[in-house]
């Protein structure tokens, strides 16, 4: 054991909840931030049992916020067109997409989006998903049938 | 900008419901003050009169991942509330006592079988349990019941019939065995 056990972690969760929020609303946006603010709380929650000293909680708190919101940034990275995208049309198909899915909810837009706008194929929507290729079918499906009802 | 209120209950629920928790709590008021409430996976583990006291005591003895999810604490809070009321005279919670010693879960089970209303003595408890000679002993396990009025070791008082003692003070004592019409011996 170090000089300084752990506290509770109800009371490093008090001292830190606000400061990570706005870290991770400032590098993700808020909505992003607040799924981010739950993974890294767990995130702590799972290895604060074996903290050997409760020395820069904070700065450590911080480091796992950072991670956690790199990790989101690259799962997403997908979503956005790379470099060798070919140009054969100046309004492409995800651009008309993104239109048009603009009012599904964000898992089933990113879906059909990810689907019919980028040719992803399932597996590779259920990463940038975080789920799996079953999950992510089912969302693009989803959001296609919603797309249907609203356009007839 | 702080956490909004809705984040930080969905993190707590899913804090409690990862199974990583050791142990979550609430607090409730009653009759006799401000109470601490809070349970383990296998049941309620503690009942506090002194709630600004007690999370480093149960990091102790449970762990330090002890964490405030009100969700987790509503059936027992609800059955203080129903017993105060004067509406419950048993308590149906599980209890989780499981990190004391072997001779104070012996005293605390022995104790369960004391009707609501009615009370008994250090003396009287030490021989149903088969020790007639430990009454100091039992009134120290008593002291340390983590989960008063659900174990109600308010209901052991001394051989001359004067309460004695309690460990959340005796005008409390009092209050419980006056709540319940226990007449003393």
């Amino acid at each position: 054991m170090g000089d300084v056990t752990a506290p509770p972690f109800e009371q490093f969760y008090a001292q830190h909840c606000d400061r990570v929020y706005r870290l991770l609303v400032r590098r993700l946006g808020r909505q992003r931030a607040e799924d981010a603010f739950q993974e890294t709380f767990l995130r702590a929650l799972r290895a604060y049992g074996n903290l050997r000293h409760a020395q820069q909680l904070g700065a450590w708190v911080s480091t796992i916020a950072e991670n956690v919101a790199t990790d989101i940034r690259r799962r997403e990275r997908p979503a956005f067109p790379v470099d060798d995208e070919p140009a054969w049309d100046s309004r492409p198909a995800y651009a008309e997409l993104e239109h048009l899915a603009s009012g599904l909810p964000p898992t089933e837009r990113a879906a059909v989006v990810l689907r019919f706008g980028y040719d992803l194929d399932y597996e590779q929507i259920g990463a940038v998903l975080g789920s799996n290729a079953v999950a992510a079918r089912q969302a693009a499906s989803a959001g296609v049938r919603r797309l249907r009802k609203e356009l007839t | 900008m702080n956490v909004p209120t809705a984040v930080d209950t969905r993190f707590r629920e899913a804090a409690a419901a990862s199974g990583m928790l050791d142990a979550s709590y609430d607090l409730t008021d009653s009759p006799i003050g401000d109470l601490l409430v809070a349970a383990t996976d296998a049941g309620v583990c503690c009942v506090s009169f002194t709630p600004e006291l007690t999370l480093d005591r149960l990091a102790h003895r449970h762990g330090s991942r002890i964490l405030r999810v009100p969700r987790r604490l509503v059936t027992v809070r609800r059955e203080l509330h129903e017993y105060f009321e004067g509406r419950r005279r048993g308590f149906d919670v599980r209890v989780d006592v499981q990190p004391l010693p072997s001779f104070n879960r012996l005293v605390l089970d022995e104790l369960t079988r004391v009707p609501y209303g009615e009370v008994t003595t250090y003396g009287a408890l030490a021989k149903r349990i088969g020790h007639a000679n430990a009454a100091r002993a039992v009134g120290g396990a008593l002291n340390r019941n983590p989960v008063p009025i659900i174990l109600p070791c308010h209901r052991v008082v001394g051989a001359s019939g004067k309460l004695t003692g309690y460990a959340g003070g005796l005008e409390r004592k009092q209050a419980l065995l006056t709540l319940e019409g226990a007449s003393l011996l």
